[in-house]
């Protein structure tokens, strides 16, 4: 059977914050040959991942491992004729993606660690207490302000679903 | 009394990655601006600044971004960054909220809940982008003590220190940049030129495919090494976890054999500048330059 199209996904899309010029792409494939990442991996494919989203093809999209392959780079940005902003397209489609509960497992385990230490990596106590013994400044204080920022803007839902901690 | 060559004092924001992983690239950068009179303001209240959460909702980090904003606000000073990531993400949150009146209002909005608030004045810069733009290269001349011919220096740039362009003012070119290469060759080394230079190093997907990511850093190893370099010169603590901290994890997978030395700039800067080779961490990195050091 012939998979589920919802025409109004890129609408979706063009409604998110940084997805505004998706409806603009002509299929050039620029963003393709200026890919980092497809050169090394073919599953990896802007141009592919833009014309599902174009179709409405939601589902396949929003499920797939690739959209978190996006090394962020900005290549594909600066070259891109019609003005896509693929790097930012693709986070509204992260962001999509996660509203409708798929996350990538390395970043929903990085957002756990953002909210609970306000920071992306961060020391143990001792390593902490080590570095400042070398006279270098103490950093990565507690900071309660992050959670209350991931509640503010409803994400604490993610961080906190059965199964995470 | 010594004279500082400029007089200047920035809220200082080191970000995560470069405490934790690269820790060389704190030290250098701490000691290079004391030596240059450039203040670096510690300020403990910061925390992320949002970029690693603009995949997952780009409200959240635009939040914990503005919050950054709002604390160096406070504080009356502009904030010199080190991470290219967190440069990106709090010059564009300091520029889309500065142009954008709506955008402002609702942000402060939110920002009231954690009372702050923040009205649009902090400028960001990445501590290379000061070096060159503000202190600039004939300032830094002056200070020279050590020249450093011999050495040949492939500047490897990554993606947001110049990218995207459009929230740098295009203060370099993203296609061809040539700040870094300006300041390596003022120190008397050679930067070199070498295939790919603007080549990603693949540190964002590192935790989504480690094989794609290692594949990608292996490439610029490939053409730094292919152009006789000493080492590879860059600014970005992510990009040394790549090519300096699993450098030796890429050779064992990928059956090569590289055993080269991975330099912070503020690491090259130093050495220019006079200082001492373990003041600027150079013994902390992982591929040990002291062949590097040889030569000088």
């Amino acid at each position: 059977m012939p998979e589920k199209l919802y025409p109004k996904f890129k609408d979706e899309i063009s409604k998110t914050p940084g997805g505004e010029n998706i409806k603009r792409c002509y299929q050039c494939g620029t963003c393709n040959v200026s890919c980092p990442i497809r050169e090394i991996d073919e599953k990896y494919n802007p141009r592919k991942i833009i014309r599902m989203a174009l179709l409405g093809m939601k589902e396949r999209v929003l499920s797939s491992d690739f959209i978190w392959l996006c090394t962020a780079c900005y290549t594909c940005q600066e070259r891109c004729p019609q003005d896509v902003r693929i790097p930012e397209m693709m986070n509204a489609i992260k962001n999509l993606a996660v509203r409708e509960g798929y996350i990538h497992d390395s970043f929903l385990k990085q957002a756990e660690l953002i909210e609970s230490t306000g920071w992306a990596h961060t020391l143990s106590e001792f390593a902490k207490k080590k570095r400042e013994q070398t006279g270098l400044p103490a950093i990565f204080k507690e900071c309660p302000e992050i959670r209350e920022i991931f509640k503010i803007t409803n994400l604490n839902r993610i961080t906190h679903e059965e199964g995470s901690d | 009394m010594r004279r500082a060559l400029i007089k200047v004092k920035y809220a200082f924001f080191i970000g995560c990655a470069t405490p934790v992983l690269t820790v060389n690239y704190e030290l250098a950068t701490r000691k290079v601006a004391e030596t240059l009179g450039i203040e670096l303001v510690d300020i403990t209240d910061f925390a992320c600044c949002g970029f690693p959460m603009k995949s997952v909702s780009q409200e959240t980090a635009m939040l914990m971004a503005a919050r950054t904003l709002s604390i160096a606000e406070k504080q009356g000073l502009n904030i010199c960054t080190i991470c290219p990531g967190c440069t990106s993400m709090l010059t564009e949150a300091s520029k889309k909220i500065e142009e954008d009146q709506e955008l402002r209002e609702k942000i402060n909005n939110k920002l009231q809940k954690i009372d702050r608030s923040y009205d649009g004045n902090i400028e960001v810069k990445h501590f290379i982008r000061i070096l060159y733009d503000e202190v600039g290269i004939e300032k830094l001349q002056k200070k020279v003590k050590k020249s450093l011919e011999g050495l040949k220096i492939a500047p490897h740039y990554g993606c947001h220190y110049t990218k995207p362009s459009e929230i740098y003012a295009c203060f370099d070119d993203p296609e061809l940049p040539k700040s870094l290469d300006d300041l390596i060759s003022f120190t008397g080394a050679k930067s070199v030129n070498y295939e790919n230079k603007i080549q990603c190093c693949g540190g964002y997907v590192l935790g989504v495919d480690e094989g794609v990511s290692f594949s990608l850093a292996s490439k610029k190893l490939d053409h730094v090494k292919a152009s006789k370099a000493d080492a590879i010169g860059l600014i970005c603590p992510l990009c040394s976890v790549m090519y300096d901290r699993n450098q030796r994890v890429i050779e064992r997978r990928l059956n090569k054999s590289y055993n080269l030395p991975v330099l912070f700039y503020p690491q090259i800067l130093g050495l220019a500048l006079g200082l001492d080779s373990s003041e600027l961490g150079l013994d902390v990195n992982r591929v040990k330059p002291s062949s590097l050091l040889e030569k000088l």
